[in-house]
């Protein structure tokens, strides 16, 4: 294979493995935030204990997380030297201000916000698991802006090859901007919500019924429920945005291969690249130009229009579909299981929570979906009408990207494996780890110092 | 029109591209200091009976996540203040960099399995964490000789990177030695000074070997260090950098004093010579940040870029380092059990 696709793959691989984590951490410190604050507001151990279950689960995702983001750092020099050497002057900027102003504040607290709880007064507690949640917000922030500006870029001029900014402004709140930002927080939510409640549906059928697990399970569902229809919205937002800015990744993802009006939804097919066609369609009549147009009759861009200047359809129609499919199971599983706990007598039925805890991962399942959509998408482009990937890859051998590929890949599967392990491990050990400490009750004042 | 823009390299951004590179320099010192102890703690685990290893992993346990961001802080500050040097520094170190972050990975990775995954799998993660401690001090070290012989190729490059591979491990080594002899106590303390004895050669060894190739590759580092007056102004660095070790070679001896004195003391030594002997090589080096091909102001990016950067570094950075301090303190003492509750 030649360097390219091998330099791709291994960016494409990090980032899906780098990605998990984020996903996990950025909604888990708010979870752990609200965990906190019902105890302090109400002295109730069991929000406790469900911090103390919940903050390990946050500190190994955590470390995945910082981990494979120094990969992922040191990778736009070994693999994408290009990158930095044309939009650097914006890029720059964004990625620096994403280590000053969240990732360094996230390291230094997070050490209080893991060990700290009996050596500083409550009140510090709390504020590093605030200090903690919020950077990993505002570090998702910067990200997704300079994401965003690759996808949309706006806000620059180019001189002698090289992008220089303009408005930071229009740079960071770029068209695409906001969209993708509400669309990640929600899928990370979501992740978080399955997550939590998938592992306390799981440790509740093992019969660990605790307040604590409860009021987890609880938290997660509901979370589930209210967030899944707002991010169908969200969704669809972002779909109309991109098809305005670009459009050639909205006819992949639906496989249009012709310009015009009554546009059919493909539900299936198989997208031929060679014929321009689709085999095997099952498609409503109409369906996306109702849908992107809000009209029948509205025209809808097809792959016709960007003949050699598309990505590749299957690969995105096919993301897009696993994404949609995964939401719409999401929201018939989280809506049965938040009506069970809060109207049915007998609380959650064994189903329900069986199905729960085989959703524990359909976020991670759901986001890597959408980012293959939006990042297969965007090809050829890297920065969408200024550099192609191509243009931005490195002159290394292809051999040792290979090689290095090999070990990453073996890395990230036992490193997966393991982490699955773990969660489930820590689920099964919770029953007795947990127990003593909610057996004391511990006053949150008498808890300050020992 | 001409006139203008070189008015303007030469005026308002010509100081920021050094800034920067004093701003990387400042990072990856604080990283080597920071981190290089939690790797030499990790090093060290290989000799360590199950009980210390898990003191020794408490000893860092609350530090290194922020101890690694000055890594990330350093790369971020090449990639976005020097994208020049950073394609080229990147691209020649493309292999032991891999490296270097499959072993960061394993290390930071291990920190959390070990404790969680279970009595079966606690010493393939103890392994991990050994292995992947050693192979990235020993990749940093390789990069550092690498970097040294402006990535010349050949086997010259090779051995010398590998011999700086060693001292850069054992120099590691040395300063997570000390930082034990800080953070424990009774017969875990007595091993770290033994340690510490022990890895003290062969860090003055990597000293000396880095002082001596380092103007030996560069007739241009030569002049800088052996022309009148410089020589005269430079010789303290050198000469404080053999007293310190003298010093640190006798106290060590003398360990542990009654009462724990001066526990803080080898650490706040080999600290300064890691000060001392970065302090020589920026002095080498400097202007260029790819030795002898690429100055500081060939690799800078756009001065509006590097002004929004500078800024921000400037009202953050104290809070970093007050923050750090105030974790410190939380965490000051002997290193005890961590938990999470």
């Amino acid at each position: 294979m030649d360097a390219l696709v091998l330099a791709r793959l291994q960016f494409a691989a990090n980032i899906s493995f780098h990605i998990l984590f984020p996903t996990i951490t950025i909604a888990l410190g708010w979870v752990l935030l609200f965990f906190k604050l019902r105890f302090n507001a109400g002295g109730n151990a069991k929000w406790m204990d469900a911090y103390r279950f919940w903050v390990k689960v946050f500190a190994l995702s955590f470390a995945l997380g910082v981990v494979s983001g120094i990969t992922m750092s040191f990778q736009f020099g070994t693999n994408w030297p290009g990158f930095m050497q044309t939009v650097g002057n914006i890029a720059g900027p964004l990625l620096a201000y994403e280590i000053l102003t969240a990732f360094f504040f996230e390291a230094i607290f997070l050490g209080i916000m893991l060990f700290g709880f009996r050596r500083v007064p409550n009140w510090l507690h709390t504020l590093a698991t605030l200090v903690v949640t919020v950077g990993t917000s505002v570090s998702a922030f910067w990200i997704i802006a300079l994401n965003s500006w690759m996808q949309t870029p706006a806000g620059f001029e180019m001189r002698d090859g090289v992008a220089h900014a303009t408005d930071w402004w229009a740079i960071i709140f770029n068209p695409s901007m906001p969209y993708r930002l509400t669309h990640m927080l929600l899928a990370s939510g979501l992740t978080v919500a399955f997550l939590v409640a998938g592992l306390s549906a799981y440790r509740w059928l093992r019969g660990d019924r605790g307040a604590d697990v409860s009021a987890a399970l609880r938290t997660g569902v509901t979370m589930a429920a209210l967030l899944i229809p707002v991010q169908i919205l969200a969704g669809d937002l972002h779909g109309l945005n991109t098809l305005e800015h670009q459009p050639a990744k909205i006819a992949a993802m639906e496989a249009n291969w012709r310009t015009g009006p009554n546009v059919p939804l493909v539900l299936f097919a198989l997208p031929d690249e060679q014929a321009r066609d689709n085999r095997f369609e099952i498609a409503v009549p109409d369906g996306a130009s109702l849908i992107l147009r809000h009209d029948a009759d509205g025209v809808v861009p097809g792959l016709d229009r960007f003949e050699g200047r598309h990505p590749p359809v299957a690969p995105v129609f096919f993301a897009f579909r696993v994404m949609v499919g995964v939401g719409l199971l999401m929201l018939a599983v989280s809506w049965t299981a938040a009506w069970q706990l809060w109207r049915r007598p007998g609380g959650l039925s064994p189903w329900v929570a069986r199905a729960l805890a085989a959703m524990v991962f359909s976020g991670w399942v759901a986001t890597l979906a959408g980012w293959y959509v939006t990042e297969i998408g965007r090809q050829p482009w890297l920065v969408t009408g200024v550099l192609t990937t191509a243009q931005a890859a490195s002159a290394v051998p292809a051999p040792s990207i290979g090689l290095t590929l090999g070990l990453y890949l073996l890395l990230y599967a036992g490193l997966l494996a393991a982490y699955v392990g773990v969660l489930f491990r820590l689920a099964r050990k919770g029953a007795d780890a947990g127990r003593p400490a909610a057996a004391l009750p511990v006053p949150p004042a008498a808890a300050l110092r020992t | 029109m001409n006139t203008l823009m070189i008015e303007t390299a030469a005026g308002a951004g010509h100081w920021l591209p050094v800034a920067f590179a004093v701003l990387m320099g400042i990072a990856i010192l604080a990283y080597v200091v920071l981190d290089g102890y939690d790797l030499g703690v990790g090093i060290l685990m290989a000799g360590a009976s199950e009980a210390e290893r898990d003191r020794m992993v408490a000893s860092i346990g609350p530090f290194w996540d922020a101890n690694e961001t000055w890594l990330v802080l350093a790369v971020g500050l090449l990639l976005v203040a020097f994208p020049a040097a950073n394609g080229v520094i990147l691209g020649a170190l493309y292999l032991p960099v891999a490296v270097m972050l499959i072993a960061l990975i394993l290390r930071g990775v291990a920190f959390e399995f070990r404790a969680k995954a279970g009595p079966a799998a606690k010493p393939w993660w103890n392994r991990a964490f050994v292995g992947g401690s050693l192979t990235a001090a020993l990749s940093q070290g390789y990069m550092l000789g690498a970097y040294i012989l402006g990535f010349a190729p050949g086997l010259g490059t090779a051995l010398f990177g590998a011999l700086v591979a060693v001292c850069l491990t054992a120099a590691y080594a040395l300063i997570g030695a000390t930082w034990l002899i800080l953070k424990t106590e009774g017969p875990l303390q007595r091993r770290a000074i033994d340690w510490a004895r022990r890895t003290l050669w062969l860090a003055a060894l990597g000293m000396v070997a880095v002082s001596a190739v380092t103007p030996l590759v560069s007739g241009r580092i030569l002049a800088k260090w052996f022309a009148l007056p410089e020589l005269f102004l430079l010789a303290p660095i050198p000469a404080v950098a053999v007293l310190l070790f003298a010093g640190l070679w006798l106290l060590l001896r003398r360990m542990p004093l009654a009462g724990d004195g001066l526990n803080w003391l080898p650490f706040a030594v080999v600290a300064a010579i890691f000060a001392l002997g970065f302090h020589g090589l920026a002095y080498s080096f400097y202007p260029f940040v790819v030795p002898e091909r690429m100055t500081v102001w060939q690799a800078a990016s756009a001065p509006e870029s590097l002004m929004i950067i500078f800024v921000g570094a400037l009202v953050v950075l104290p809070m970093v380092i007050g923050n750090s301090l105030l974790v410190y303190r939380v965490f000051r003492g002997k290193a005890t059990e961590l938990t999470y509750s």
